[in-house]
Parts: C-alpha cells; sequence; structure tokens
C-alpha cells in the first residue's frame, strides 16, 4: 500500500486549507441561508464585455495567445494604468496577463522569494499571501495592523518588522477584508522607509476603484518606488468578472521577465476569450457607465452596512475601500468564530470570521455588501434578534 | 444621478421598504433631510404612491390580466381626456396609456378574478362605449419582470455561499 504521507511534499503538508473554506462546509448544508460571505459583486458582468466574448468565440478565436497575453489588451491594460494611478509601462515587457490577480500574485512571490527570505504580510488580509510564501520555502512574516489605526499599516510597524532578510512587502490596500485604504501622505511615509533598501513592493490594487471618497493611488507613483514596486491588478471585483480569471501584472522589467518565465511554463497563456472580452472592459464607455453604477451602488450600501452595525452596537469603522465592513465583535464576549457558528446555527446568516484573515483578525467578522438592499436589510433584521437573543 | 432627489428616487425605486434613517445612512444626510425631501415629492405628486410588485399570477392561478389595445375618436377640445377619464373609474383598470403609433390609441391594463370577467370587462364596460372604435384584447401568459424585479426571484444568485 502507498503511504501518501510519505510522498506528499513537506511544504505542501505544512499548510492549511483556506479558514473560509472551512465556514463554507457548515453554511452549505443548511437551507434558507442569508449568506453575507462572499468574495464577488453581485453585479453581472457588463454585457457589452460578455457580448464581445459571444463575438470573440464566433469569430473563432479560440487558439492560444502570445504568453503575455493578447497586445491589444495589453496595451489598453498600460493605458488603463496611466489613466488611473499616473505610472507608464512599456507594453512589450511591462505587462503580463495572468489569470487573475491571484495568479499575477504567486507569480511575483515566486520571482522573487529565495528560501530563507522573508515577505512582509500586513493582516488581517487576503488569504493567499502567506501559503504561496511558504511554498516558495520562503518566510511570512505577519504585520498586525488595528482597528484604532483604521487597519492601515503604520511606519512604525513597518520598521521593526523590517529585518536584513526582509525581500519583500506585500500592500494589500484597498484591503480585504477590513476595507482599509492608504492615502497618499500614508504611503509617502511607507515608501520613505523602503527607498533606501532593497525591499521589493508586491502592490494588490484588485479593489482600486471600489475606492470611496479620494481616488485611489498607488505607491508606484510616488518618487523612486515604479522601480521596486509590481502592481497587480484585474478583472474581478471592478467589473464583476470573476469568473473569467483574468488579472494582470506591471512592473519594471527584469522582474516581469522572470515572472513571464514561470507563467510560461505553468499557464501557456490566461484564457483568449476572457482577453478578448477584456479589451472591452477597458476601452467601451458603455462599460466604464456601468462601473460608475455599480461603485455608487457598492458606496450607498457601504454607508447602510456602517450605520446599521454600530446602531446594533456592533463597532465597526467606516471602510474606504472594496466591498466589506469589519465589524468588531468583542463586545459579544465570544470570539469570532464562536460568533460566526452561533450566528449561522441560530439565524442562519453567514459571515466570515476574521481570524480566516490572520490572528489579528480575531475579533472581528467580515461582512460582504456586494448584495441587494432587500438581503442586506433581512440579515440586519436577523443579526439584531441574535445580538438581543445572547446578551 | 448627481442631485440628492435623483438619488432618493432611485433608491425607492429599487427599493421603497427603505426607511428614512436607512435612505440616510446610504446617501449621507440627516433623517430630517430626507423626510422633507420624499414629502415635498409626494405633495408634488412626482411620488403618486408605493406599492408591492406582485407576481399575481403565482399568487392566484385564475387572476388574468390583459393589455387591451383602444382605437378611439378623440374630441374636439378634449381630445383623449374625456374618454380616459371614464375608463380610470373601473377598478379592474392597473394603468391607461397614451400610446404613439398608428394601430391604435390607448393601451389598457386591466386585471380581473378570472378570464371571463376580463371577457365581460371589455364587452360590457369597453367596447359599448361612445367614442371606442376597436379593442384588441392580449392576455399575460408569464411574467418574466416586473419593474425591474426577476420572477422567480431567488434563482437569480449562483455565487457559492462563502468564498475569499
Amino acid at each position: 500500500m502507498i503511504n501518501y504521507d510519505d510522498i506528499l511534499s513537506e511544504r505542501v503538508k505544512s499548510i492549511e486549507f483556506s479558514g473560509i473554506r472551512k465556514f463554507f462546509g457548515i453554511a452549505e448544508t443548511m437551507d434558507n441561508v442569508i449568506s453575507l460571505s462572499v468574495g464577488e459583486p453581485d453585479f453581472k458582468t457588463p454585457w457589452a464585455i460578455r457580448r464581445k466574448a459571444i463575438l470573440s468565440l464566433e469569430t473563432g478565436h479560440t487558439h492560444y495567445t502570445s504568453n503575455s497575453g493578447l497586445i491589444e489588451l495589453r496595451r489598453e491594460i498600460c493605458k488603463y494604468t496611466e489613466d488611473t494611478i499616473g505610472v507608464r509601462y512599456d507594453v512589450k515587457t511591462e505587462s503580463l496577463i495572468t489569470v487573475g490577480g491571484s495568479e499575477a500574485i504567486d507569480l511575483a512571490i515566486r520571482a522573487l522569494v529565495s528560501p530563507g527570505d522573508e515577505v512582509l504580510v500586513p493582516e488581517p488580509s487576503f488569504v493567499c499571501y502567506s501559503p504561496i510564501v511558504r511554498l516558495t520555502g520562503g518566510v511570512a512574516v505577519p504585520i498586525v495592523t488595528k482597528r484604532e489605526n483604521l487597519f492601515k499599516l503604520t511606519p512604525d510597524a513597518l520598521r521593526a518588522a523590517i529585518t536584513p532578510k526582509t525581500k519583500a512587502l506585500i500592500l494589500p490596500f484597498p484591503n480585504n477584508p477590513t476595507g482599509a485604504v492608504m492615502r497618499r501622505d500614508e504611503l509617502m511615509e511607507i515608501a520613505e522607509i523602503i527607498k533606501d533598501t532593497n525591499i521589493m513592493l508586491i502592490s494588490d490594487e484588485i479593489y482600486a476603484e471600489l475606492t470611496y471618497g479620494d481616488k485611489h493611488v498607488s505607491i508606484a507613483s510616488l518618487d523612486g518606488m515604479r522601480e521596486r514596486t509590481i502592481v497587480i491588478n484585474g478583472f474581478s471585483k471592478t467589473f464583476a468578472m470573476t469568473g473569467w480569471r483574468l488579472g494582470w501584472a506591471v512592473g519594471p522589467e527584469p522582474v516581469l521577465t522572470q515572472m513571464l518565465k514561470i507563467h510560461q511554463y505553468a499557464i501557456m497563456c490566461s484564457p483568449t476569450t476572457s482577453q478578448y472580452a477584456a479589451i472591452t472592459a477597458l476601452s467601451s464607455p458603455e462599460v466604464r457607465r456601468d462601473v460608475d453604477f455599480m461603485v455608487s451602488e457598492y458606496d450607498m450600501r457601504r454607508r447602510l452596512c456602517v450605520k446599521s452595525f454600530n446602531d446594533m452596537g456592533l463597532d465597526c469603522f467606516s471602510p474606504e475601500g472594496a466591498f466589506y465592513v469589519f465589524p468588531c465583535v468583542k463586545s459579544t464576549g465570544l470570539s469570532s468564530a464562536e460568533f460566526c457558528e452561533k450566528l449561522i446555527m441560530t439565524k442562519r446568516v453567514a459571515v466570515v470570521p476574521g481570524e480566516a484573515f490572520g490572528k489579528s483578525g480575531d475579533g472581528f467578522i467580515r461582512v460582504c455588501y456586494a448584495y441587494s438592499l432587500k438581503h442586506l436589510t433581512d440579515a440586519f433584521t436577523r443579526i439584531d434578534e441574535f445580538l438581543r437573543e445572547i446578551k | 444621478m448627481e442631485n440628492t432627489t435623483n438619488k432618493i428616487l432611485h433608491i425607492l425605486r429599487g427599493n421603497a421598504r427603505l426607511t428614512n434613517a436607512q435612505i440616510a445612512a446610504m446617501l449621507g444626510l440627516s433623517e430630517n433631510e430626507v423626510r422633507a425631501e420624499i414629502t415635498a415629492l409626494e405633495e408634488s405628486g412626482i411620488i403618486a404612491g408605493y406599492s408591492a410588485i406582485i407576481n399575481e399570477e403565482e399568487y392566484d392561478k385564475n387572476a388574468t390580466t390583459a393589455v387591451i389595445q383602444l382605437k378611439v375618436s378623440p374630441q374636439l377640445d378634449n381630445g383623449y381626456d374625456a374618454i380616459v377619464r371614464k375608463i380610470v373609474q373601473n377598478s379592474n383598470v392597473e394603468d391607461i396609456r397614451l400610446m404613439s403609433g398608428g394601430n391604435y390609441d390607448l393601451a389598457v391594463t386591466v386585471k380581473c378574478e378570472n378570464f371571463r370577467d376580463v371577457a365581460t370587462f371589455v364587452t360590457a364596460n369597453l367596447a359599448p362605449m361612445d367614442g371606442v372604435l376597436s379593442t384588441a384584447t392580449h392576455f399575460i401568459l408569464k411574467r418574466y419582470k416586473e419593474k425591474g424585479a426577476l420572477f422567480p426571484s431567488d434563482s437569480d444568485d449562483e455565487r457559492s455561499l462563502v468564498s475569499p
């Protein structure tokens, strides 16, 4: 009999499934669940994008593209990047189309990290950074961001985490799950610390367009930062294209070249149909109007969520980006895992415990507001009942 | 959708059951501002009422709704108003619209308890009316979307319950 335990990679075995996934196991066995637990838009992909995909299939565009992706799409990506964050990248050598922002994160980390290297990961944050770092043999070093700092990365916390082994810093802003955003002056303080080091920045800007109030600022646009930043973005959140699996990376040529090598062997090229559709996503005025509409809808729901949780007695800061609120449940005396489990068992409302996004997320819950107003208000009614009952 | 009135109407069109407090939170206004704005809209007749979007045939299998196209002769001075004023009196009439195009003039939506009642309404009330030249009755077979709401309403979210 084969003993798989002896065969499987030690590094892979040491990594756990995402805490989000565990919770999914509970939720999917129940009826009448109101979920506030997804990480994707409720809107369908704008019709103009879908139409373009259908047309590309009818025209017979069913082959591989170049490894880096369609040149027309990369041209649009570089133009979009310049328009939105004010940084110019060379279409041929400094852009790469990936299978979602996730693949771009994977490539960036693998291109940079050697065994023993340390990668700084602000937490709470999206679940993939640390596991990928560990798979490369690197060491993921969490930097805890705190409620009192609105979950922003502070210069002091960054300085304290840097060692001679620090290879890279992940900048996951606007942040999933907290909704925190780094504004220009706060990024300048980070840039000031980074500029005299050899540390690379992996700036995961997948939620950039979902920034409320002032526009998103990329650290790559600050003095001296372009050469040490890989900017990651994608179509999933902004254009409601999660299922199309399409993202990109732009950054300095020496790094992008190495990333392309991994992409070439692991992926070949990103899905061709998605790439054709994505050209329309970036170039169509009709799609731009759809995106503006979605953002204004999210913004209204965001304000409603913040008010509703604070009214219920759960402290909830006003997030400035993404489509999550991150209320604190410490006042209930429950851990966030206990809170979420009791809530789904008694009221059938699914929210994600904060510690799924790093230990520092304990005491908080992630609530996604990419749902209809009726869905949200029904859920608030149930949560309010729940809070009264556990008092 | 820049000004406050537009934003409030947009929200109410989508969901008229939100409280003033909820609408105020969504728009960053005070509850009083929202209340004043809605009251003004109601008093000026811009907001004429609030109602639920009901899948009528699902609720009552016999319920029958028809769109009746009426060709009428307009009157001097009164145009279509005189005849419309008579038709609106009937409580089965849900809406009346004067339409462009040459085939007919008025589109009248009628909801009755059953098929027979629609037939009676058309033959006894509408067709014999002075000024009505012809009627064409079209029964609604199935509702797919009504005032922006899809039927059935809950089949639309295919997202998994939990995702990163």
